[in-house]
């Protein structure tokens, strides 16, 4: 079980890592929500795996038990990646619609000019 | 404590519930920020009488529950992100940009002045991480505000590479709670002070590293910051340059003096050379640069070094740097960022050689030269002593590279602004030597430099009380017992 999420893990942040080094922008937002989707397996993981219930009946927690935080803790993560992920969405929509171009490379207007001679006071 | 965290939301509810009256919201978001500022005066006396102030929130005491805490450092930087904020608020009445008019600014801005008092006074990981998305989506919707082709481009970067490392963050949290059981600042330090720093513990304290340091612009991860914040109006801009990448600073800041000393590890060179290159780099980033806000922005990136270059040397001499590097570069960055506004308003452009004859309006003038000479280190200005600070600091640690480092950049400084300041300033203007005609609101905005100039040129006149404080609260951090005893020492 370890091995098999560790396994899915790399997966997750291998294909995250693949499609945010992609050209187009809606490859951005889907490999920045693998990517947040690994880390909040990673973090599920440090809670230790364990199919015995995390609360016991009469308070005496069970040996072995799963740690109950770490999955308080990615339910918060999990709907501040989903909000943020669909903000995300909605400006490279937005974006796209503006410059008629999905092509990142090619979003190059507020980049730091690179030659002197290119640029001029704007009116 | 508990007002610096009240304030901001229920002004921003009662901005929200002004959405169609912009004169009442930009009066009820002004009196918000000053009662938000007040509570962080109230705070730092507070702290400073009584030593670290600690809340466990909804009486959970630390380690199990979230502890708030407040120690001379964080209370100081929440006083200054407040003065920040009411420049900002002040100058947005002047914007003629249509982002400060936008009638969710106002809201946003409080928002995010929430997220960053927040950063600044959490004593909890996890929380901290709950923080930083307040203050990212924040300043992701600010940033994004108003539209336009350059400001959805710069806002796409931004927001990607902050969510990358958000989850970079995340990654450090779950490894590091995997490993030692808890998320609690003071007791991590404990846990690690007990069990050493070995593999697993230094891969958790790297990743949240890279995540803090991409966040304050550090290189090599400072390109998104030059991208982006120019594209924002002017007070968004203020604002942005003041508090983001120094809250990125203080987790550093957090994470390495506080929960991990880094003294020892293979990650403290590390952190040294890094510090080194975001200065050097910022600097002749701006060097390359000819509009007014690009030069700016690069000049985030190399004041950044300075601080990472204190907290790198980890001594008390050169944390105490390091907090008045911080306080002393909110006023001054969001001072500057203000009046090239102005400046870009009434010259018609951003470039520095279609400006000029600006000597002939003498507020604007005076505020800038305060924060420009400010910023490159003239005596008897802040940023004097917050560069000899530095340098002293360098030499007691026989950094000598470092320190050869941190002058050099100082002169590039210098040069940066003596460019800004013939262009825009000294030459004569398209028009012949005349001032461009001052905008309807200008004033407002001047108000807003002039207010922060005035505290860089406090900072100087009390330079010697101040650098006491320093020094007492980086032997406070160096010594780490009153934040922990603080936080640990049982029940409120």
């Amino acid at each position: 079980m370890t091995w098999l999420l560790a396994l899915l893990t790399a997966v997750l942040v291998g294909a995250g890592v693949w499609l945010v080094l992609q050209r187009r922008v809606l490859h951005l937002v889907l490999g920045i929500g693998l990517l947040g989707h690994g880390a909040n397996l990673l973090v599920f993981a440090a809670g230790g795996l364990s199919s015995a219930p995390a609360f016991a009946p009469g308070g005496t927690p069970l040996p072995g038990a799963a740690d109950p935080l770490p999955q308080a803790l990615i339910l918060t993560a999990i709907v501040i990646g989903f909000g943020a992920t669909a903000f995300l969405l909605a400006l490279a929509w937005r974006a796209w619609r503006e410059l008629g171009d999905d092509d990142l490379p090619r979003w190059t207007g507020s980049e730091p000019p690179l030659e002197d001679d290119h640029q001029e006071p704007k009116p | 404590m508990t007002g610096l965290l009240i304030i901001p939301p229920l002004t921003a509810l009662l901005a929200l519930l002004c959405w169609r009256r912009p004169a009442l919201q930009a009066w009820s978001g002004l009196a918000g920020t000053v009662a938000l500022a007040m509570a962080a005066v109230g705070l730092l006396v507070a702290v400073n009488h009584g030593g670290v102030q600690v809340l466990h929130v909804g009486g959970w005491i630390a380690p199990q529950g979230i502890a708030l805490v407040a120690d001379p450092l964080a209370a100081a930087l929440c006083v200054v992100a407040a003065v920040v904020g009411i420049a900002a608020v002040l100058a947005a009445r002047a914007d003629h940009d249509d982002q400060a008019k936008h009638p969710a600014w106002q809201p946003l801005v409080q928002l995010l002045l929430w997220g960053v008092c927040g950063a600044f006074t959490t004593g909890d990981l996890f929380n901290l991480f709950v923080w930083f998305e307040v203050m990212l989506m924040a300043s992701f919707t600010l940033l994004a505000l108003g539209g336009g082709r350059e400001r959805l481009e710069g806002a796409v970067k931004y927001v990607a590479i902050n969510l990358v490392g958000s989850a970079l963050f995340l990654s450090g949290c779950g490894i590091l709670y995997g490993l030692c059981g808890t998320l609690n600042m003071a007791d991590l330090a404990r846990v690690i002070a007990a069990a050493g720093t070995g593999p697993g513990i230094q891969a958790a304290l790297g990743c949240l590293l890279a995540a803090f340091l991409l966040k304050s612009a550090a290189f090599p991860l400072f390109a998104w910051l030059p991208a982006s914040y120019h594209t924002a109006s002017p007070a968004t801009a203020a604002l942005f340059s003041a508090l983001l990448t120094k809250v990125g600073v203080y987790a550093v800041l957090r994470l390495t003096v506080t929960i991990a000393p880094l003294n020892g590890t293979p990650l403290a060179p590390v952190l040294g050379v890094v510090a080194l290159a975001t200065m050097a780099v910022g600097v002749l980033g701006a060097a390359t640069q000819m509009e007014l806000r690009r030069i700016l922005a690069f000049h985030i990136v190399s004041q950044v070094g300075y601080m990472l270059l204190g907290i790198a040397m980890g001594s008390a001499l050169a944390l105490a740097a390091t907090a008045f590097y911080l306080i002393h570069h909110i006023l001054v960055k969001s001072a500057l960022f203000l009046a090239v506004g102005v400046a870009a308003a009434r010259g018609g452009g951003e470039d520095v050689r279609g400006l000029g004859g600006l000597r002939h309006a003498p507020w604007l003038y005076a505020g800038f030269l305060v924060g420009a000479a400010s910023l490159a280190g003239i005596p008897p200005l802040s940023g004097f002593f917050a560069k000899l600070a530095v340098v002293r600091a360098a030499v007691e640690a026989q950094a000598f590279v470092a320190l050869a480092v941190a002058l050099g950049v100082g002169f590039l400084t210098l040069y940066s602004m003596i460019k800004i300041h013939r262009e825009v300033f000294a030459k004569p203007g398209r028009d012949g030597d005349a001032a461009p005609a001052p905008r309807p609101g200008d004033r407002w905005s001047v108000g807003a430099v002039l207010l922060l100039a005035a505290g860089t040129v406090a900072i100087g006149v009390l330079a010697g009380p101040l650098w006491a404080w320093c020094l007492e609260t980086g032997a406070g951090l160096v010594e780490r017992r009153p934040y922990l005893d603080a936080v640990l020492g049982g029940a409120p």
